[in-house]
């Protein structure tokens, strides 16, 4: 049983983990626009969180550390130190070592303590270097672009004779108001009666509560040109990190004792009587009734101000759920989509229309209760993408070489599982873009190409599938290489006809991983029978496009969700099968020829698509209708016909998988149960319709 | 449960094939169920005959007399499936096994079971784990893991292979 505490400090790894991520990928986007103070602002409050909770959990290396790394960041947030290719550097390594940090195993590891002093002792270095606020620095600084909200306290104190300069507070004001949420209280004690009043003198000052981006900087230099007329104080009451609007609501004796109006002990003196602390404290002449009155003022307007940020992080809020939970919810729902195809089987042998009405609206509820469940899954893959690009900087670097990541597609969404499961295969496929497709600066220009490569890495939905695509401009395929190894190998005979595309599939064969001759040639094959393995278990496909000097191009196909699916359930032979819904286009019938021959194409409209019998692929004998239904299905672009029995109907079709004695059978993507408790196989109609194109390419 | 467990150590489960008696260690049994409907997987060997729905899952059942070259199990009333749950390169599997009929719980000590003989057996040596003896008749104890794993997918892609070039020729 684990402990509570245990519990928060899982949570907390996890959390951690996470925050580093997006630490990383802010980091990046940093390295692309320098001048952005709302990554600089993100970075400091993703830093400040490790402290923080590090510190809450007793992780307090990671605290210690932190705390330093968080003290530069601090700078370069204000604009005190710029952003440097070297503080990148460094950032980065910080992120690996908190990472290290966060290994149980690595607590107390005394060279991990030392590469952290190393560490602060870089960062420490870059502050004292650039201590001078560096031009960029500045420059970043003053641009007002929307960043964090902070709450300042202004007091406002003009002379009396600033209005003599011709000066007009009034418009200072309305400066301040412009940069943000504004609360004012004006203090008028000091305005006599109408006939003593001296017109040119200012006796009025303000207290300001500003709820403003801008950092202080910006708002000291709101007076610039008054400085001399004007006593300007500005206090940070909340710098926009804390997570939620706590701590920032002070208690009225709090506020008076921060703004110098009161001394700690006036209000330990006040608190003891029993008044309202306002009206004690003004009794006492300790105050003006106005500075309590303006302290009230600025409680409710932190208040006021504090809330509104905090329910604007509500409205994007989050939870965090264990993933099995949610597994075992999906579980649940496609038992439940199960029984409601029971239901509704039974409903319709029944032909009670009453219960009809119920069952039809069990459905309609278990449809979308399946769809928002799988969409709790779904998640952008934007945040893996990101990940990505650490690994091509990092790698890039390390090999020489100058190389651009560009992605398309991050809004496009995946099966959670679906995507922890592609990081590995597409870790690969980037590796080897960059370590064997992309070529040396020196040798592009050689060959009159930019010397920076380029790396796309796109995700897209194409029908029920998802494809993504890792290419590059570097040197392409060796045909004649991978042919000479394959024959060397004995995977081909010498001669043998592929065509293009066969032949770069032979890359996929476990004997290339180690071949040494081709890597060095045509620069791919280290460990893609890994990816062929991994994409296959997760029913995709992969297709390589290469051209010669120009680039190649892989490209992965997965099924958007390894659960449940639409399907249409037909019968041939006396046996149940399902086709996945997001192939099938329509349904015809074909009668067949008059001498009793199965035809093999089919014409739909003028269009002639191959038409393949089920009975026949799957070798189930017996003699087929007159009649044929065919269920025109997709596959690559392509329409093709598939021959059954009978057309049974559309179903929610929850996917089982067959199990590992069934791993090598390619054709069906997995089982379903069916209204009466048996077993539908679902067909993989991209896999049958290559296989039989294969037979059909055997027996010519 | 947890207490059964533990104290069924010399506990076997006998069944018949054809006329043979054979029996599995029962930790590695999880149920016996009645012939059901097996959705048959087309293009695999005849000893797999296809899935069943338990509970919501698709569990594979191989027919044990094919497998050992008996002939194939006919449906009878006394037909059963025994649910077991294997160890395929270290992967807890659950698979289902035809039975002709599923006889008791029988107690055998360790000392009362005799390493297989090299020959005379009905089925292959490297199956079968021990020989038990119940009154004069002999129980062939299987090595369940040894028989499921020879199932492994080397054979099935062969077969697959196979019936693929096969269908290829007509």
């Amino acid at each position: 049983m684990m402990s509570q505490d245990d519990v928060h400090r899982l949570a907390y790894l996890e959390e951690a983990k996470e925050l580093l991520a997006d630490l990383e990928a802010s980091l990046l986007e940093l390295e692309r626009t320098p001048g952005d103070t709302d990554l600089l602002h993100k970075i400091f409050r993703a830093m400040h969180t490790i402290k923080g909770s590090g510190a809450m959990f007793g992780f307090d290396d990671i605290a210690t550390f932190t705390h330093d790394v968080e003290t530069v960041f601090d700078k370069v947030r204000n604009g005190l130190l710029g952003v440097s290719r070297e503080l990148l550097d460094l950032s980065f390594h910080a992120c690996d070592h908190i990472r290290a940090l966060l290994e149980p195993d690595n607590a107390g590891d005394a060279g991990l303590t030392a590469a952290g002093r190393t560490l602060l002792e870089g960062f420490r270095r870059y502050a004292g270097e650039e201590a001078a606020p560096a031009a960029a620095a500045s420059a970043v600084s003053q641009e007002a672009s929307p960043g964090v909200a902070r709450i300042y306290r202004l007091r406002i104190r003009p002379q009396g004779d600033i209005l003599v300069t011709g000066n007009n507070p009034l418009h200072l004001l309305e400066d301040v108001c412009s940069l943000g949420e504004c609360r004012m209280f004006a203090h008028v004690e000091a305005v006599g009666p109408l006939d003593d009043l001296d017109p040119e003198a200012c006796l009025v000052w303000w207290d300001c509560v500003l709820r403003s981006p801008a950092s202080r900087q910006e708002l000291a230099d709101v007076f610039l040109f008054v400085e001399d007329e004007c006593d300007l104080t500005i206090d940070l009451l909340d710098d926009g990190c804390a997570m939620d609007g706590e701590g920032i609501h002070k208690l009225l004796g709090q506020i008076l004792v921060e703004r110098g109006d009161i001394t700690p002990a006036d209000l330990e003196n006040a608190l003891s009587a029993q008044k309202r602390l306002g009206d004690i404290l003004a009794d006492q002449g300790l105050v003006q009734p106005s500075q309590v009155a303006s302290a009230l003022a600025e409680q409710t307007a932190v208040r006021d101000l504090g809330q509104k940020q905090a329910e604007r992080q509500e409205k994007t809020s989050s939870i965090r759920v264990a993933a099995d939970k949610l597994d075992f919810l999906v579980d649940l729902v496609g038992e439940l989509v199960i029984v409601q195809a029971q239901i509704r089987q039974a409903v319709d042998e029944r032909g009670d229309p009453h219960l009809r009405g119920l069952a039809e609206h069990l459905e309609r509820l278990s449809e979308s209760l399946r769809d928002s469940t799988l969409s709790i899954r779904m998640l952008p893959i934007g945040a893996t993408f990101a990940k990505f690009r650490r690994l091509v900087r990092d790698l890039s670097t390390e090999l020489g070489k100058d190389i651009e990541l560009v992605t398309s597609g991050e809004e496009t969404e995946l099966d959670k599982t679906v995507i922890e499961r592609l990081s590995d295969p597409l870790v690969h496929l980037l590796r080897n873009s960059i370590d064997h497709g992309i070529e040396s600066p020196a040798q592009r220009q050689a060959v009159g190409k930019p010397a920076a490569g380029r790396i796309s890495l796109a995700a897209a939905h194409v029908g029920g599938e998802v494809c993504i695509t890792v290419g590059d401009d570097g040197g392409g395929l060796d045909p004649a290489a991978i042919r000479a190894k394959a024959e060397q190998r004995g995977l081909i005979s010498p001669g043998a006809e592929l065509t293009l595309k066969e032949l770069y599939h032979l890359i996929f064969q476990p004997g290339f991983s180690t071949a040494k001759a081709v890597t060095s040639v045509s620069g791919r094959g280290v460990g893609m029978d890994v990816v062929k393995r991994a994409i296959d278990a997760l029913r995709g496909s992969v297709e390589i496009d290469s051209e010669r000097g120009k680039g190649t191009s892989i490209t992965v196909r997965l099924p958007l969700t390894l659960a449940i699916i639409d399907g249409l359930q037909v019968q041939a032979g006396g046996e149940y099968y399902v086709v996945p819904l997001g192939h099938v286009e329509e349904c015809v019938e074909l009668a067949r020829d008059e001498d009793g021959q199965r035809r093999r194409i089919v014409n739909l409209r003028g269009e002639v698509a191959p038409v393949l019998s089920l009975r026949e692929a799957f070798g189930l004998g017996g003699q087929p209708p007159a009649i044929e239904p065919i269920v025109v299905a997709r596959v690559d672009g392509e329409r093709i016909g598939i021959a059954v029995d009978r057309v049974v109907g559309e179903h929610q079709t929850v996917i089982k998988t067959l199990g590992r004695l069934y791993r090598d059978v390619d054709a069906f993507s997995g089982a379903t149960i069916r209204g009466d408790g048996s077993m539908a196989l679902i067909i993989d109609v991209a896999a049958l319709v290559r296989r039989e194109a294969l037979f059909e390419a055997g027996r010519t | 449960m947890a207490e059964a467990v533990s104290s069924n150590d010399n506990q076997y489960l006998t069944f018949t094939l054809e006329r043979e008696l054979f029996a599995l260690d029962i930790a590695s049994v999880r149920e016996v169920l009645e012939l059901v409907n097996i959705t048959r997987v087309p293009r695999t060997p005849d000893a797999i005959r296809g899935v069943i729905n338990l509970r919501g899952r698709a569990v594979p059942v191989v027919d044990l007399k094919q497998k050992f070259g008996m002939g194939s199990t006919a449906r009878t009333v006394n037909t059963c499936i025994i649910i077991v749950e294997v160890d395929i390169e270290g992967e807890p599997t659950v698979l289902g096994a035809l039975a002709d009929s599923v006889q008791e719980v029988y107690e055998m000590e360790s000392s009362q079971i005799e390493p297989p003989p090299r020959m005379g057996t009905p089925i292959r040596a490297d199956y079968i784990r021990g020989m038990g003896k119940s009154g004069e008749q002999f129980i062939i104890i299987l090595d369940i893991n040894k028989v499921f794993s020879s199932m492994e997918l080397a054979g099935l892609a062969q077969a697959l292979g196979e019936a693929g070039a096969e269908a290829g020729e007509d």
